[in-house]
């Protein structure tokens, strides 16, 4: 066995050494911000990014209220998060005694319309499934808050 | 669309397959590296390759499976990092062996990687919820000081290489204060999480720092007197070292009062000093610290190892002479204590700062299971252990390169020693089942909407 090969094992496995660090460094990454699509996309923002500020087809406009007493308001959607509770400031003001003063928020996420339930005392309801963490909204699928049913449309 | 197409948004998944993947890799790479040693030192792939690699990956991969079957969540690396770090320390005690040091016998170090696999296993089935441990808080912290204790007896326990640490146990001899870490530390953390409000808020404010009441500081001083008797009864600097080390940083985890560690480091000081004035054999590691280099000190053999050690890592330079190519026979107990200047001599500083990263990796881990843990006692539990872990490495790495005294500790799942590897595989097990824990999503709330929609009116 030459010398020479004998340092180029020595290096390859250096090199293999600190590029396991790195994958796990990787994977850590990875568990902290979501799968490594952010590079991808990134390529590509040119198309994506025009038609976020213009709704693209199959991608919610309106929030209408379809049930409660405020039934029939209808607020277009823009980029900002709307917030739903008995408070003066929420976007869409509820006189229910089974809400809470900040009860829930919906924001966009990429494209798509996500609830979060800010900590309220009665819960709130996507379809049939107590909201307990961000979740997203499809089109048409009903969320309750308090007496107030609410449903994303085009 | 039904409620079960909803996807949640949220980060944490089981990632299953990057765990094996990072598995089999850090399998590859110690055998890779058995085949290094094999044509560093005889010019031919070693036979032990094989059976020491496939060996390793048996045993990780049951590892594996029982992580799948009863910590589904936990988190992907630490059983991964482990593996690599565990898997390098054997090819080195192979190398050694192969090398000619008659006390290092790779077949043994491999078999207690298995029963520490065996022990990881049986923590994790055994113990399925981590906080029952809560419940035992002063039997652990009573189990901690008999083990601690049990070495000084006179039948059960031996002196060997000048520290009384090891017991026998028939043809083997185990050493308990391992063991006993992992007892102190839930008892430390049971203990605190009780405490640690009296602990933080009660006492004066003296010259901007804050000072316990007397009563309080009680088991501080408690934990103080008992690492400075084991210090002095079994001549054990490390682990004297290692519990204080670990109780004050429980202590500041959990109370956020910086005058915690002053006191701590003061009262470790004061007591190293006056232990050094009292004791000829704290003095003596003193004294080859300071003049590692006198020639005198030197020939009487006081840093003779250290020395040795550091000639090691120097001739190692940069990228090391390659495994199997260097002289790590030279440094006594190359094999355990000074098994991290044998590396550093093969694969030289780049080889090392990637097995530090390495063991960064698993205390980050470690801490980030603290971090995201839901009850004050896991976290004070995770950050306890990963702590434990930190400071191991940091007391013997900084001791054989003489950044501090050095004292004798094993190098976790690196060093030639059974006791230790049981017992930090069991610590791995630990923090495996309690980021399974903090990772594991809060279970779904099965809402029926006929039983709970009755607020129509």
């Amino acid at each position: 066995m030459s010398e020479l090969t004998l340092l180029l094992i020595r290096l390859a496995f250096l090199a293999v050494l600190w590029f396991f660090v790195i994958a796990a460094v990787g994977v850590i990454r990875t568990d902290l911000f979501g799968p490594r699509t952010a590079p991808a996309p990134a390529r590509k923002p040119v198309k994506q990014a025009r038609p976020a500020a213009k709704p693209k087809k199959g991608e919610p406009r309106q929030l209408i209220v379809t049930g409660g007493p405020l039934q029939g308001t209808i607020i277009n959607l823009t980029e900002t998060p709307i917030t739903i509770g008995r408070a003066n400031d929420a976007t869409l003001v509820l006189s229910d005694d089974y809400a809470s003063s900040r009860h829930a928020r919906l924001f966009p996420q990429d494209g798509q319309w996500i609830v979060e339930d800010l900590g309220s005392t009665n819960g709130t309801y996507l379809e049939r499934s107590k909201v307990t963490r961000p979740t997203p909204v499809p089109l048409g699928v009903p969320i309750r808050i308090g007496k107030t049913v609410i449903e994303l449309r085009k | 669309m039904s409620a079960a197409d909803v996807t949640p948004v949220p980060m944490t998944a089981k990632r299953r397959g990057a765990q094996l993947g990072m598995l089999a890799f850090a399998v590859l790479i110690v055998m890779g590296a058995y085949a290094s040693v094999g044509l560093g030192l005889k010019d031919k792939v070693p036979s032990g390759m094989l059976v020491y690699g496939l060996g390793l990956g048996g045993v990780m991969l049951a590892a594996y499976l029982v992580l799948a079957k009863f910590a589904p969540w936990a988190d992907p690396l630490l059983l991964p990092l482990v593996t690599l770090v565990n898997g390098i320390g054997l090819v080195m005690i192979y190398r050694l062996e192969e090398g000619g040091i008659k006390d290092a016998s790779a077949a043994n170090q491999l078999m207690w990687t298995a029963l520490g696999v065996v022990m990881f296993s049986a923590t994790l089935i055994a113990l399925r919820d981590h906080r029952a441990l809560q419940r035992f808080t002063y039997t652990a912290g009573f189990v901690g000081v008999v083990l601690l204790v049990l070495p000084v007896l006179p039948v059960v326990g031996s002196e060997h290489y000048g520290a009384r640490i090891w017991m026998n146990l028939g043809p083997f001899s185990l050493q308990p204060g391992e063991f006993a870490k992992l007892a102190l530390v839930v008892f430390f953390a049971g203990y605190l999480v009780a405490k640690r409000d009296v602990l933080a808020l009660a006492g004066r404010r003296l010259l901007l720092i804050d000072l316990p009441r007397a009563r309080d500081l009680g088991p501080v001083l408690i934990t103080w007197g008992v690492s400075i008797a084991v210090l002095v009864a079994e001549k054990d600097l490390g682990t004297s070292l290692l519990l204080f080390g670990a109780f004050i940083a429980m202590l500041y985890i959990a109370t956020q009062r910086t005058s915690w560690v002053l006191i701590g480091v003061l009262l470790f000081v004061g007591g190293a000093l006056l232990a050094g004035q009292v004791f000829s054999h704290v003095e003596a590691r003193f004294t080859g610290w300071l003049h590692a280099d006198d020639p005198k000190i030197y020939d009487a053999g006081t840093s003779y190892q250290l020395m040795q050690g550091l000639f090691s890592i120097g001739s190692g330079g940069i990228l090391g002479s390659g495994l199997g190519r260097g002289h790590p026979g030279l440094t006594p107990f190359s094999f355990s204590d000074f098994i991290f200047d044998a590396t550093g001599e093969e694969l030289g500083l780049t080889g090392l700062m990637a097995i530090l990263m390495v063991y960064a990796l698993i205390v980050q881990r470690g801490l980030r299971t603290s971090l995201a843990s839901r009850d004050p006692f896991s976290k004070l539990l995770a950050g306890g252990l990963s702590f434990i872990l930190a400071w191991q490495v940091f007391i013997i790495v900084g001791g054989v390169t003489r950044l501090i005294p050095l004292t004798g500790l094993v190098t976790p799942f690196m060093s030639a020693g059974g006791s230790a590897l049981l017992a930090n595989w069991m610590l791995i097990a630990l923090l495996v089942r309690m980021s399974d824990a903090a990772r594991r999503p809060p279970p779904q709330a099965i809402q029926d909407e006929g039983l709970t929609q009755v607020m129509q009116r």
